[in-house]
């Protein structure tokens, strides 16, 4: 098979198999297949990565076949590839489908196959979003994701499902409407501009549009704001706790191990290089709002009694880094974000993993009715405190790197007021240690109190399947980045190259701008007039 | 072989140690029981290590020799290597490490032999070998971070090790949040270091440091010193260290005496050519290092329970090493961290041979039905332990001896080397080094006194433990009693490598100094300060003398006062000093005060402001949003009557007004 075909498969397959499932007969069966589906996903999309010419990371791979979708009086086509920041995703989605339905397999007792119809055309959305090379495209599969996730809160949660569910669909349906009309007008103004007046949603024309300053701003926020919501950025995170604590475990791991990046990737993908100057004119406010959330979400994260609440509020603070690190604009904070993305999906999925395991067993999520029970699951306890640890950002373990990398850049940005915010978000390595350990403390060590607790049984052999790869993960990435650092590095070069350009021509085109005077002198200082390359359609 | 595969192999054993020890019994359940094969795995893990860095140390080292092993991140033009350096500083830093390590996994598998998680704790021991090594023998500042955390983890989990008692696992958070804020200013210096020269690497930072304005060296050099003041417990950072004695005794010995808490010393004698060119820092370093010194000084002299006694003693000794560094004097203070891991890794093994006697003690009486109180840490159930512990009191006598720095011993050579360098400071024009020297001679009466009354307490006068008739503790193994043979052994020729000044006249050099600092043409990694002054012999040979009577009247005071009142010596103290006794008791109130202005209002904040904020402002609003959506959808959803006649009736009016529009 060619290996852009692959990546059509490598989306479609989890589709593919819904359909078939559809027509299966409810029972054990449905476990099996679903696991053989999204394993076989992972297989498929193996080669994408050994395949993957990592010199080349900038460019559209694999890219596909290319049909129109709509009409063909419209460029709105089915443009799908990966480039070095897509493909780690993809990879983290892939990796992640059999762990889901692996940790669903007891768990989920009631209507299994729907339950897994739903998990495997949520997977085929999630890869599609960070397949989608067209704008419109993105859209749809970034909405087709919200439908499977709102039934799997709403049916398979916990006591207050319908209200996490629905809060969680129109939360996000706000902001992607709003996504959709900037998509919509970006469409006609692009296609204006540069596309014999066709509208269009490719990415690249898009790309090579430059947006007029006044325009920007609109346009930014309305992207932004979608993205904000699904990341989330503080102060619009409301929704994750309660859709965290409320989704079944299976439902968790995919919301904070994929669909919350699905908010970050579209910060990076699109409103950074659609819109650099007013990206960089907010950098220092959505700096604000990072840090916020870091600090804010790690002490909100301390107050809780509920471990998965704990989690959800750590996830708020974790994302934050990553926000940081995007709006910082340096190589390093990028390419920082982008593995703490990995990383975030890793040790944070794997928080809710053994929080969903010691669920199963006790039926509690209060963290005051566990207490020593190291005593009675240590191999579970390792893994918590593994994950834990690699969650807290201690180097050797993933968390790190990536903190890291974000932080490092962030300071050494040289964009006014932002050392101080790194300075501030520092301290949310203390935070993390201290809501981290005191979880720990108070589940695991001390004494085992309750006869309920005394008797729970360990991990079992499906428990060890789920959780040993990712610990692995966390030891790999922690210790060996390299190598998924240099995939996306040059889509990070790439990336800052081209706001860099638009920036530049965007300013020369305004008479009052300081940069541009700056510039005018520079080039009248070197012999050879160096001009900018590209220029304004 | 080669170096490379020498160095590779010296960090890699204790890691293979810990995969195999912590990972292999945790499913084969039943190896967990083969405690002789499990102990004699650790132990070789470090004693391997330990006789390569030997054999590397005889090869000799001449200039720094590198191994890189591999990126470990790298974008754009920073990166970072996993690459270690053999250099005199980082080889002899590995010797302390590996050798007193084996000497106290030897003795753990004596200490440890009935306790259940045995396996546990010598892949926990291991583990921290290898990230101790990973910290000396980095070659980068974040390596050596990795390594820096690692032995925190180690610290943490170690101390929280018998877990099911709610203080030990608190005491364990404790010491690893309280050393998380110190490494927050390591990470800070990292910025700030990664901006300026774009390198980690030691040899980049210090050969870029003429680059750095003097303020950024100064915030620099004063963000990496804090985060020293977290890793090794110095003011005002150091409540963490007397609550991690809850952790088994020899993990007292090797992580919170000998080795880890070293690490912010080394860091700064690491990077001594860069604290050097900050004369106000320095200042600081050692104006904390000396009040450090003399208020855990105060704060020992008023404990009871045994290690405690020794964990304030620690902090007080790693003030003097402070004290050295602030005044220059780095290899002094790398002479101070070696003499002191003798004596202290002698001194909390030997009180963990005595703590191994009292719990025999506590046992026998609790099946002779003794139901009263009753303490194997607390000196006050002790006494007359040299009849039934010999070796044990011996070797603690001799490194009591050694700490209290009784001419010869090897605490008299590396801490009058540390007042002499105040005193040659001060002499050279830094009036702060006549302070940190005044405070240094007060601290060592101190500390000679205080060890001592921890000697009388529990070896000599009368046994106080109930029942003394019938139960009494026996001496430990010899697996316990060997290591502490060989550490007091230490503790009375260590010295020798670091002779004094005068010791020339009579042929003997200053080892440690010129290996160190080099000499000539051939310069060490450790820096030193010009000094213009010259001290005359006879002020030199006025200051020995005046270090050692400080020392002997020392130890004659307080073996003569405690001998006489034994536990009422005590009270005369408290008597004497009245309020300020309570204070030390106390430990200055210092976690009071910490618990009332920090951890109170952020916890506090955190479950009543913050997350009620979360909750009722931030989600009410959202939820008020949603209301108010709700409230428009009804409103519209009144002009849904479903009656047509209501419908053409606005579209008529409509119609009527659009036309009335577009007419005028």
């Amino acid at each position: 098979m060619e290996l852009s075909n692959l990546l059509t498969a490598v989306i479609f397959l989890p589709l593919a198999g819904a359909l078939v499932m559809l027509f299966a007969p409810s029972d054990r069966s449905v476990r099996w297949f679903a696991l053989f589906v999204t394993f076989a996903a992972f297989l498929l999309s193996l080669p994408l990565w050994f395949g993957f010419d990592a010199a080349a990371a900038a460019e559209l791979q694999f890219q596909s076949v290319d049909f129109s979708l709509i009409s063909e009086s419209l460029d709105v086509r089915y443009l799908i590839g990966v480039d070095g920041f897509s493909l780690l995703l993809v990879l983290l989605t892939t990796f992640l489908g059999p762990i889901i339905v692996l940790c669903s397999w007891t768990y989920i007792t009631e209507n299994t196959k729907g339950y897994h119809v739903l998990l495997l055309i949520l997977q085929t959305g999630m890869t599609g979003v960070f397949c989608a090379f067209d704008v419109l495209l993105f859209y749809i599969f970034f909405e087709l994701t919200l439908i499977p996730m709102y039934f799997l809160i709403g049916i398979w949660g916990g006591e207050r499902r319908i209200y996490a569910a629905i809060k969680f669909v129109i939360y996000t349906m706000v902001g992607s409407l709003l996504m959709l009309v900037a998509i919509i007008y970006l469409g006609y103004a692009a296609g204006n501009a540069i596309n014999d007046g066709v509208f269009t949603t490719n990415y690249f024309k898009l790309l090579s549009f430059h947006v007029p300053l006044g325009m920007q701003t609109w346009l930014f926020v309305l992207f932004a704001f979608a993205f904000a919501i699904k990341v989330p950025i503080f102060p619009f995170h409301t929704w994750l706790p309660d859709a965290h604590v409320q989704a079944p475990t299976g439902g968790s791991v995919v919301l904070a191990g994929v669909l919350l990046k699905m908010g970050t990737y579209g910060l990076i993908r699109f409103c950074l290089p659609f819109f650099p100057s007013a990206s960089a004119e907010h950098t220092q406010l959505i700096g604000i709002l990072a840090v916020i959330g870091i600090v804010y979400g790690a002490l909100v994260s301390r107050a809780q009694s509920d471990a998965k609440k704990l989690v959800a509020y750590s996830s708020v603070s974790h994302l934050g880094f990553v926000v940081l690190g995007i709006f910082a604009l340096t190589l390093q904070s990028i390419q920082g974000a982008m593995i703490q993305m990995i990383n975030h999906g890793i040790s944070t999925g794997a928080l809710f993993l053994i929080v969903g395991m010691l669920y199963e067993r006790r039926h509690t999520r209060l963290m005051a009715d566990y207490g020593g029970i190291a005593k009675s699951v240590p191999v579970l306890t390792f893994f918590m405190v593994l994950t834990a640890l690699a969650s807290a950002g201690l180097p050797g373990l993933n968390g790190f790197v990536g903190e890291f990398l974000i932080l490092v850049g962030a300071f050494g940005s040289g964009i006014p007021g932002m050392q101080v915010l790194t300075i501030l978000a520092t301290t949310g390595v203390i935070l993390a240690a201290i809501y981290l350990l005191w979880m720990l403390s108070r589940m695991f060590f001390g004494p085992l109190t309750s006869d309920a607790n005394r008797n729970m049984p360990d991990l079992n052999g499906r428990e060890l399947v789920i959780m040993v790869p990712m610990a692995l993960l966390m030891i790999l990435l922690g210790l060996m980045p390299q190598p998924f650092l240099k995939v996306s590095e040059p889509a990070a070069e790439r990336l800052l190259e081209v706001i860099e350009e638009k920036r530049t021509i965007a300013e020369i085109d305004d008479p009052d701008s300081q940069r541009m005077f700056d510039l005018q002198r520079k080039m009248m200082q070197s012999t050879a007039p160096a001009t900018p390359s590209g220029s304004e359609p | 072989m080669s170096t490379d595969l020498t160095v590779q192999l010296i960090i890699l054993l204790p890691l293979i140690g810990a995969a195999f020890l912590g990972l292999v019994p945790l499913f084969a359940r039943g190896l967990r029981t083969h405690k002789g094969l499990l102990g004699t795995i650790g132990t070789l893990m470090v004693a391997i290590p330990f006789g390569l860095a030997a054999m590397l140390f005889i090869q000799g080292v001449d200039t720094a020799f590198i191994t890189s092993i591999y990126t470990w991140m790298g974008v754009g033009d920073f990166s970072v290597e996993i690459a270690y350096r053999i250099d005199q500083l980082s080889l002899i830093m590995t010797l302390v490490v590996t050798g007193v390590g084996a000497l106290i996994h030897v003795y753990a598998t004596g200490y440890m032999a009935e306790d259940r998680s045995f396996w546990k704790f010598f892949a926990y021991l291991n583990l921290f070998i290898f990230m101790m090594l990973n910290l000396v023998l980095a070659n980068n500042l974040l390596l050596m971070f990795l390594g820096w955390e690692g032995v925190g983890l180690c610290s943490y989990l170690l101390i929280g090790f018998w877990y099911e008692e709610r203080k030990n696992s608190a005491a364990a958070s404790k010491a690893f949040i309280v050393n998380r804020v110190g490494d927050f200013a390591f990470l800070i210096a990292m910025f700030m270091l990664v901006q300026e020269i774009g390198s980690l690497d030691f040899d980049s930072i210090l050969s870029g440091a003429g680059a750095m304005s003097e303020g950024t060296i100064a915030m620099v050099v004063f963000l990496l010193f804090l985060g020293a003041t977290g890793k090794s417990a110095q003011i005002p950072l150091f409540i963490w260290l007397p609550d991690a004695m809850a952790g088994p005794t020899p993990v007292s010995a090797l992580i919170h005496a000998a080795t880890m808490v070293t690490s912010g010393l080394y860091l700064l004698a690491r990077l001594s050519p860069l604290v050097l060119m900050t004369p106000d820092v320095m200042m600081l370093i050692a104006i904390v290092g000396a009040l450090t010194a003399i208020v855990a000084a105060t704060i020992a002299l008023t404990q009871n329970d045994i290690k405690r006694v020794l964990a304030y003693s620690t902090v007080s000794q790693l003030g003097y090493m402070f004290m050295a560094a602030g005044v220059g004097a780095f290899f002094v203070a790398i002479f101070h961290v070696i003499t002191h891991a003798f004596f202290k890794a002698c001194l909390f093994l030997g009180s963990g041979s005595v703590i191994h006697g009292m719990h025999h003690v506590e046992h026998d009486l609790r099946d002779k039905g003794y139901a009263g109180d009753f303490d194997a840490q607390d000196m006050s159930f002790m006494g007359g332990l040299k009849k039934f512990m010999p070796v044990t009191r011996w070797t603690y006598l001799l490194s009591t001896l050694a700490i209290a720095g009784i001419p010869l011993t090897a605490g008299f050579f590396s801490k009058d080397e540390i007042l002499f360098k105040a005193f040659e400071y001060g002499y050279d024009g830094n009036g702060y080094a006549w302070f940190v020297w005044g405070v240094g001679i007060l601290t060592a009466l101190l500390t000679a006194f205080y060890m001592t009354r921890s000697y009388m307490l529990t070896f000599e006068g009368k046994a106080r433990w109930p029942m003394q008739n019938e139960v009494h503790p026996h001496e430990s193994p010899s697996s316990m009693t060997l290591p502490l043979i060989i550490l007091a052994g230490l503790s009375m020729i260590g010295g020798a490598i670091g002779f004094p000044k005068i010791a020339e006249k009579i042929g003997l050099s200053n080892w440690i100094h010129d290996y160190l600092v080099g000499h000539g043409d051939h310069p060490g990694p450790v820096g030193e300060p010009e000094i213009h002054a010259h001290i005359s012999v006879s002020v030199e040979i006025g200051l020995i003398l005046l270090g050692a009577v400080i020392a002997v009247v020392g130890v004659l005071w307080a073996w003569r006062f405690f001998a006489k009142y034994e536990l009422g010596g005590d009270e005369l103290i408290r008597a004497r000093f009245g309020k300020l006794y309570r204070w030390w008791q106390s430990s200055y109130y210092w976690d009071k005060f910490y618990e009332r202005t920090i951890v109170r209002p952020v916890i506090g904040g955190a479950e009543k402001t913050f997350a009620p904020f979360d909750q009722h402002v931030v989600d009410g609003l959202v939820n008020a949003a949603g209301r108010v959506s709700m409230a428009f959808s009804w409103l519209f959803g009144r002009f849904q009557t479903g009656v047509v006649q209501n419908y053409a009736l606005a579209i008529v009016l409509g119609s009527i007004l659009m036309i009335a529009l577009f007419l005028f």
